[in-house]
């Protein structure tokens, strides 16, 4: 007697546990672009770089910027497309344009569960609707 | 080809002309067209050691000094904590406390019961940068001992290290301690779990202006380079008689104070 009946069972449950997640997200919805609040025109019409640069390359920008700023003493960034100079700040530059931080890096961040700590010490500017 | 010994001493001529045509090499190749994407501003200060001199003699009473102190901590969103867990950039203590080998049993009287105005004193040899295990703490180009709030793992070896008291830790998140009314938002502040101190206003010395409290100082606090003989602050230390904190521990402050 080897118990058959028992490991069909067994491995029916096991089998129903493991592919569990593939059936929770049948007919679930699929991942969205989330919308974002951007500048208005008579802002900005253009990011720093351009948009598909900034969505790939905007965390490891301000990452160059803080250490080129604070470690090097380089305050000024020229843009690698039109060679438009900004200065490299976060709160002086970045959120100058995006001012609604709630409407715009939150609401991609959320959908894409990072939560970047720089909040912590850098001050969002309280938004006037850009 | 056969190896003679005059075919090899013609190769090693040939070498050593290159190595000594690199510098040319490198300066031609500098001049060769390439995109930077960073620079420094325009309006920067430059020194090769920033250094102040505050001259006691004209900072006599809190009232002389609490427009300093509050220049600096709301231009840095220094909150405001009271007892052991005090934040402070720049603050002021006695005599005794702040010049504990220079002063005697007994003092003249005036300089006995006289507050000093403290802040860090951007050493030249500092021990907070030694022990700092991130480079967190770091010295600049220009003399100046920097924070770079970045990366503070907020360990503390710096407090231990620095025998002047001028770092402050964040045992708790300073945001509930800043009037957020006279926020400045054009500064971070900092978190909790980091340790804080005067960084000379480098923020402002890149944009071309003198720190806020040499600024809000009415001339009481001189600000220049230490290793310019023509500057401001050592043409005030030729003439007249200066003292730094602690000189026997060999930091070697930029901070003098005239008595
Ligand atoms: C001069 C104003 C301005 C500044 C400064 C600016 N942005 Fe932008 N940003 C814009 C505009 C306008 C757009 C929309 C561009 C478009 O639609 O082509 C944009 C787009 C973006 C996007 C892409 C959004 C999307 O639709 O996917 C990101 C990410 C972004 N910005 C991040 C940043 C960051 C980070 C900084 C600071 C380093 C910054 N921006 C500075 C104006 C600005
Ligand atoms: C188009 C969507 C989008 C927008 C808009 C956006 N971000 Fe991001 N951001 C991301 C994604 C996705 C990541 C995570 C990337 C990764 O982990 O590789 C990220 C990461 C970051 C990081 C690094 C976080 C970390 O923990 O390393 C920072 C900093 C950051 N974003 C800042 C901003 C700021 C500031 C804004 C608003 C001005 C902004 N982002 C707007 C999508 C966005
Ligand atoms: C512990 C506090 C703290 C945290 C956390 C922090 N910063 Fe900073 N940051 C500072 C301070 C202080 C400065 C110095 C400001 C100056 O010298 O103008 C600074 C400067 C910068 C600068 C250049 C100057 C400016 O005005 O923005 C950038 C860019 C920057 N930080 C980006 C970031 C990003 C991105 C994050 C999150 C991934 C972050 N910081 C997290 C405290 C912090």
């Amino acid at each position: 007697m080897y118990d058959g009946s028992k490991i069909l069972a067994g491995l029916i449950v096991f089998l129903a546990l493991v592919t569990f997640p593939f059936w929770n997200n049948f007919g679930a919805k699929e991942w969205k672009q989330p919308e974002l609040k951007l500048p208005p025109k008579e802002v900005a019409t253009q990011c720093i770089e351009s948009k598909e640069y900034m969505r790939e390359q905007h965390m490891k920008i301000l990452d160059d910027w803080r250490d080129q700023v604070v470690r090097e003493g380089k305050r000024i960034y020229i843009a690698k497309r039109d060679h438009k100079e900004y200065q490299m700040s976060l709160q002086n530059t970045c959120m100058k344009c995006h001012d609604d931080k709630e409407k715009f890096c939150d609401k991609c961040h959320t959908t894409a569960s990072v939560s970047p700590y720089c909040w912590d010490c850098h001050i969002a500017p309280k938004a006037k609707g850009n | 080809m056969q190896k003679t010994r005059r075919t090899f001493l013609k190769y090693a001529g040939v070498s050593v002309l290159g190595l000594a045509a690199m510098p040319a090499v490198k300066a031609a190749a500098s001049y060769v067209p390439h995109q930077v994407h960073e620079k420094p501003d325009p309006r920067e200060l430059h020194a090769k050691r920033w250094a102040m001199v505050i001259d006691t003699r004209r900072l006599n009473s809190d009232e002389d000094m609490k427009p300093l102190i509050d220049a600096c901590h709301k231009e840095h969103n220094v909150p405001k904590i009271d007892g052991p867990q005090e934040v402070k950039w720049l603050w002021t203590d006695t005599m005794h406390a702040v010049f504990p080998e220079q002063s005697g049993e007994f003092q003249h009287a005036e300089l006995e019961h006289k507050n000093f105005l403290l802040l860090c004193n951007h050493c030249y040899n500092p021990p907070c940068v030694r022990v700092c295990p991130t480079k967190a703490t770091f010295k600049l180009q220009n003399g100046i001992t920097m924070m770079d709030m970045h990366r503070c793992i907020g360990c503390r070896f710096c407090m231990a290290a620095c025998p002047y008291g001028a770092r402050s830790f964040n045992f708790k998140n300073p945001r509930p301690f800043l009037d957020e009314a006279a926020q400045n938002p054009e500064y971070p502040t900092r978190m909790r779990g980091v340790v804080e101190k005067c960084t000379f206003c480098s923020e402002r010395l890149e944009k071309g202006q003198k720190p806020a409290c040499v600024e809000a100082s009415k001339g009481a606090l001189l600000f220049g380079d230490l290793a310019d003989p023509n500057s401001e602050v050592r043409k005030a230390l030729k003439e007249n008689y200066s003292i730094v904190r602690k000189p026997g521990l060999g930091t070697q402050p930029s901070v003098y104070y005239i008595i």
